[in-house]
């Protein structure tokens, strides 16, 4: 049984790579040359929730099921924001999360980069203008790269992190 | 048929006799909510002579707090504590006589002043040799945050105090004055993994306070939608907390299910999480004929792969050497808290709204509800289990019995009308509770009470006696929800 289980996951179910999103590479550009050659092609992510409806979380986790296997791309979520890479955040930013959020990014060490999940990261979403959240991941720290959505879809986030691993295209020379 | 209920002005007398019903255990807390100056308490006769036919047996009690306090049903009965310290912290009423008098989602974070979190006091612990340790906000997994205050006897949890709030957003406040096509993408906005039971209980509610019913097929259609998000939840929990028992094969397995799972919504209904999909008046999609196969496919998968790794979970003795007897929660506490879901039903509660409520189309519907009495991890593992395999016949059921016809009340003809309405529907993680009041076509006040409010306080009861490192199991196997509760 445990042997028939186990060879059914060594059938290859695992995707092919989603094409880049322009739109996000375009904003992945914007990464300074340097830290970009200094991460290589790993980055290490810590996931913060701050304040989302648990919808991105759902779509963030599936991105370490079989079928997207996060980690063939040299992503890895890491479990200490003292081990990252990338602050992956999602919600509005409540003022009962704020605080945390905060000090969650300074215990990140330098070079670091925000990427802001979904609607609600990008600007609160549903609950912009609530007196109990800050109205998006930007409100608290600064934010690198937006991914849009409610929630994202695992592809969607897959492009937005790629890009920020992958170089933009060098702009076309002249003759 | 839906939910239905009385309200009634009541004094502060007949209150506390309410309260008293409550502690004798005649009744069954559903919620306690508050509106400017006015306290509201709901309460289910699981017992009275109505509870076979299914109608009468919820009532709503108001009480006016003219001098801005009320009588606390908390101080007798420990399931009100933490519901009515949010109505103080949301609304200003005081409920006199509730010993525990610190705020619960209020943070000091709203207003101008900020209150350093060390601010907040736990309960004290006495006692030679104890240490604490506290855990989150921010966790180390992908999950919502909260803190857990661990008080340890060497590896055995002594006491654990959960302190919540921290994604608390203001949905009550939001939704106040919010015209129905808006209040609707709040309200499936409210636990992001049970967004098609938001809306549904939501969308219920509404319709009941309009006095308008949906077409017959967008009331199948909802199941089919409630059904599909009930496996994929099923699904990852069950793999999660096999993960967190460290057999990761099953997480493997159950992961790549729940993602078929999500694929299927997401062509039969346009979002792999179907948000906004169920809307006052009926559904927002139809399902075309690919659709129909796509949904035909996944049962018939599921049917040939979950059994399996039933037979794997049954067999593997590693595995169950962490979930039985891990966790425990007593009927009696279960039954006292009226606790939902596969939380009250591992430990001898039978209640299941689809089944006690009987909302159409569960009413025309065969299933069991499957119930146990060890209320461990094991059986809260197996009632999920149970509950795939029911979730699936049920799908197959409303396949073949799909009605056909319009999809909707447009949002144009919906009457512009007053009115309450009340639902109770089953969402993946329990029964949720939703009350709303319109004016002139838009939301006067909605209150949503997710199972968790009942859940959460029996995982501290859960924990008690067990290693530190068994927690993560235990909490995966409750799974209560963070923002359903904080809001
Ligand atoms: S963007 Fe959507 S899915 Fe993500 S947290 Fe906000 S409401 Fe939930």
């Amino acid at each position: 049984m445990l042997k028939h289980l186990l060879q059914g996951l060594r059938r290859p179910l695992t995707e092919a790579a989603p094409d880049a999103d322009p739109a996000l590479a375009d904003l992945a550009a914007t990464l300074d040359a340097t830290a970009r050659r200094r991460l290589g092609r790993s980055l290490a992510i810590r996931q913060v929730d701050a304040g989302s409806c648990n919808g991105c979380e759902l779509e963030i986790h599936a991105l370490s099921n079989a079928l997207y296997d996060l980690e063939r791309f040299g992503l890895h979520v890491v479990a200490s924001p003292r081990h990252a890479d990338v602050l992956l955040v999602t919600g509005p930013v409540t003022k009962n999360m704020r605080e945390a959020l905060e000090r969650t990014w300074r215990a990140t060490p330098d070079p670091k980069w925000v990427v802001a999940v979904g609607d609600c990261g990008a600007d609160g979403g549903v609950f912009k203008g609530s007196y109990a959240v800050e109205g998006g991941v930007a409100a608290a720290i600064p934010v690198d790269l937006v991914i849009r959505g409610c929630p994202p879809t695992p592809t969607q986030l897959l492009q937005g992190l790629l890009a920020l691993l992958t170089p933009p295209e060098p702009p076309p020379s002249a003759g | 048929m839906s939910a239905h209920y009385r309200r009634t002005q009541v004094d502060a007398a007949a209150w506390e006799e309410a309260a008293d019903a409550l502690v004798a255990g005649e009744t069954t807390l559903l919620s306690l909510w508050a509106e400017i100056g006015c306290v509201h308490m709901a309460v289910l006769d699981e017992t009275g002579p109505d509870a076979a036919a299914g109608g009468g047996r919820i009532a709503i009690l108001s009480l006016d707090c003219p001098d801005a306090c009320f009588p606390s049903v908390g101080r007798r009965h420990p399931p009100a504590i933490r519901l009515e310290r949010a109505v103080r912290d949301l609304f200003g009423l005081v409920p006199e006589g509730l010993p525990d008098t610190r705020p619960w989602l209020d943070h000091g974070r709203w207003g101008e002043e900020s209150v350093p979190a060390a601010a907040y006091p736990f309960l004290p612990v006495e006692g030679d040799g104890l240490h604490q340790i506290p855990v989150g906000p921010v966790h180390a997994g992908i999950i919502e945050p909260g803190h857990f205050r661990f008080t340890c006897d060497g590896e055995t949890v002594v006491r654990l105090e959960e302190r919540l709030g921290y994604v608390h957003k203001g949905i009550d406040h939001l939704l106040a004055g919010a015209p129905l096509p808006a209040a609707a993408r709040i309200a499936a906005r409210v636990s992001g993994d049970s967004t098609v039971a938001c809306s549904l209980g939501f969308a219920r509610a509404v319709e009941q306070g309009l006095d308008i019913a949906p077409p017959l097929r967008a009331v199948w259609l909802r199941a089919v939608m409630a059904e599909v998000e009930r496996l994929a939840n099923h699904l990852g929990d069950w793999g999660a907390i096999c993960n967190d028992a460290a057999f990761s094969l099953m997480l493997a397995h159950c992961g790549v299910l729940r993602e078929r799972v999500l694929r299927t919504a997401a062509t039969c209904f346009g979002h792999r999480l179907m948000m906004d999909r169920v809307v006052p008046g009926g559904v927002a999609v139809d399902l075309d004929a690919a659709g129909l196969a796509a949904l035909h496919d996944l049962v018939a998968l599921l049917r040939a792969r979950v059994p399996p790794l039933v037979k794997l979970y049954d067999d593997t003795a590693s595995l169950q050497d962490r979930t039985v007897g891990t966790g425990r929660v007593s009927p009696a506490l279960v039954a006292q808290f009226g606790a939902g879901g596969f939380v009250g039903r591992a430990a001898g509660r039978a209640f299941d709204a689809r089944r006690a409520i009987g909302d159409a189309p569960y009413d025309a519907l065969s299933f069991e509800v499957p119930v146990l009495q060890a209320g461990d991890v094991n059986a809260r593992v197996w009632v999920r289990i149970r509950e795939i395999e029911q979730s699936l016949s049920l799908l197959e059921q409303l396949l073949r019995g799909l009605p056909t016809g319009p999809l909707r009340i447009p949002d144009d003809d919906l009457p512009r009308g007053s009115g309450e309405g009340l639902a109770l529907v089953e969402a993946f993680r329990g029964d949720l509770f939703v009350w709303v009041r319109l004016e002139a076509g838009q939301v006067r006040r909605c209150h949503l009470r997710d199972a968790s409010w009942f859940q959460w306080p029996l995982l501290e009861a859960a924990i008690e006696g067990n290693i530190v490192a068994d927690f993560p199991l235990c909490n995966k196997s409750f799974n209560c929800s963070y923002s359903g509760h904080d809001l």
